[in-house]
């Protein structure tokens, strides 16, 4: 399949046109609405742009703090990781624990929302 | 749905016979904000001075809303009341109506003028002094909350700490999303449960957003639609949740205080002195509340309930919350 223009680039360009062209014309709360609109494609630009790696670190990490085959997926190890959290096998005290998702929550609010206050905060904090 | 004519009409003999026989009303607006409720601003005269109101509503005048844990608007212009007696710097109620009228299920108070736009309140220079008065004045007005006799109050329910967790549990297992840090938290918070307190008045939602700034300082307590029975802790450690904080975190009052003032201030008006690490674990069930809060507005997109932009962008939101709680339970591991 093709691949001009890219995903990233039409997506560039409906944002373009939100942001140029649609926003001045309204008003209230279609405006808001397109503002919104707008956010939501440069999150989506972010993700396309960042998952790959930070899913790659983050199944890494998670590998390694399960102690997991290497050839789990993400969505199986973040499962895992949910029920050991749950059953208090694992807590604030297992070593890498909080590490690991200190990193996967700064990868995910830096797609988000890179101008969220707790972000700043957490790449200040002392590692 | 009544139409903007059919409420001003009713307003217009509401006001005839509660205000002044020749009462007028003039600019009718719906103000925007507040899902759950309606809120309409208008002024009434008499022909020599006029007056500020504002009418709360439910959607449409309807009896309830379905789903929600709002006390229900009857309830909230009874309470507004009590607690304005008590000290608590709230909007006087002048009418409520019933459900089965035109306006329905609904109350009018005064309009109080000042700001409400947390990040207008934390920026403008025109609130810079109100913003040094602030703590100290949320401090005082919620221990005057907390301290109103429970035989004064109309029946409300009782939620402490455990049942706000498993609340919030079941919403958040109920999506079927895991995400890791809400199971962090919410094992630490079952595990680490503080001491119980004797339930008070709780607002349930005092924060930047639903109190109104003037030049002075704090005007008025909004939007007492989920006020409970609960632990005193819990009003005090909404304010400082940095979702709150509107970008001004090293604030960790609301953006503009620091929280030994606030529970100096909170102390000094006669509530109980709580330690600022009580009020981390607080703090900690904040986060999770507010986070799960997004997850179900993201959710009534998800179902369809709520097609719009604003709904599915907000699910993106909930990491936003996971940092959050990151960043304290970095705080709390360190002086363990």
């Amino acid at each position: 399949m093709h691949d001009a223009p890219s995903n990233s680039e039409l997506l560039e360009g409906v944002k373009h046109f939100l942001d140029t062209v649609a926003m001045q014309q309204l008003s209230g709360h279609a405006a808001f609405h397109a503002r919104v609109a707008s956010n939501a494609l440069a999150t989506v630009l972010r993700d396309l742009k960042h998952r790959p790696a930070a899913d790659a670190t983050a199944r890494a990490r998670l590998v390694h703090l399960l102690g997991a085959p290497s050839t789990a997926s993400l969505e199986d190890l973040n499962k895992a990781l949910c029920q050991g959290l749950r059953t208090g096998r694992l807590g604030l005290e297992t070593p890498g624990l909080l590490m690991h998702l200190k990193m996967t929550a700064i990868d995910q609010v830096s797609v988000d929302q890179p101008n969220y206050s707790g972000l700043e905060t957490a790449r200040q904090a002392p590692k | 749905m009544e139409t903007s004519d059919q409420i001003e009409k009713a307003l217009s003999e509401w006001a005839a016979s509660a205000l002044h026989k020749k009462a007028a009303i003039a600019g009718l607006k719906r103000l925007s904000g507040g899902a759950s409720q309606e809120t309409w601003s208008f002024d009434v005269s008499n022909g020599q001075s006029s007056r500020g109101l504002i009418l709360r509503r439910a959607p449409g005048g309807a009896g309830s809303v379905t789903g929600s844990a709002s006390v229900g608007l009857a309830t909230e212009a009874k309470l507004l009341g009590i607690v304005r007696r008590h000290g608590v710097p709230v909007p006087e109620v002048l009418g409520v109506s019933k459900p089965g009228t035109t306006l329905g299920n609904a109350f009018i108070m005064e309009r109080v003028a000042g700001e409400t736009i947390g990040r207008k309140i934390l920026r403008d220079p025109e609130y810079a002094y109100a913003r040094g008065q602030l703590t100290a004045q949320c401090g005082e007005a919620l221990a005057r909350i907390h301290a109103v006799p429970h035989s004064e109050l109309p029946p409300m329910p009782e939620i402490d700490a455990l049942a706000q967790i498993e609340k919030y549990e079941t919403t958040y297992r109920n999506f079927d999303l895991p995400r890791p840090v809400f199971e962090l938290a919410l094992a630490w918070l079952k595990a680490n449960p503080p001491k119980p307190r004797e339930a008070v008045l709780v607002h349930g939602d005092f924060r930047l957003g639903n109190i109104i700034v003037a030049q002075n300082g704090l005007a008025s307590v909004l939007d007492w639609e989920l006020c409970h029975l609960g632990d005193p802790r819990e009003d005090i450690s909404w304010l400082c949740t940095n979702s709150w904080r509107f970008g001004q975190s090293q604030k960790r009052v609301g953006g503009f205080g620091d929280l030994e003032a606030l529970l100096d201030a909170y102390a000094a008006a006669g509530g109980a002195r709580f330690s600022t690490a009580e009020i981390d674990w607080w703090e900690i069930l904040g986060s999770l509340k507010w986070g799960v809060m997004c997850m179900m507005m993201y959710g009534a997109f998800k179902t369809g309930a709520d097609p719009s932009i604003e709904r599915a962008a907000i699910g993106r939101r909930v990491s936003e919350t996971e940092i959050d709680l990151i960043n304290l339970f970095e705080k709390v591991s360190a002086h363990a």
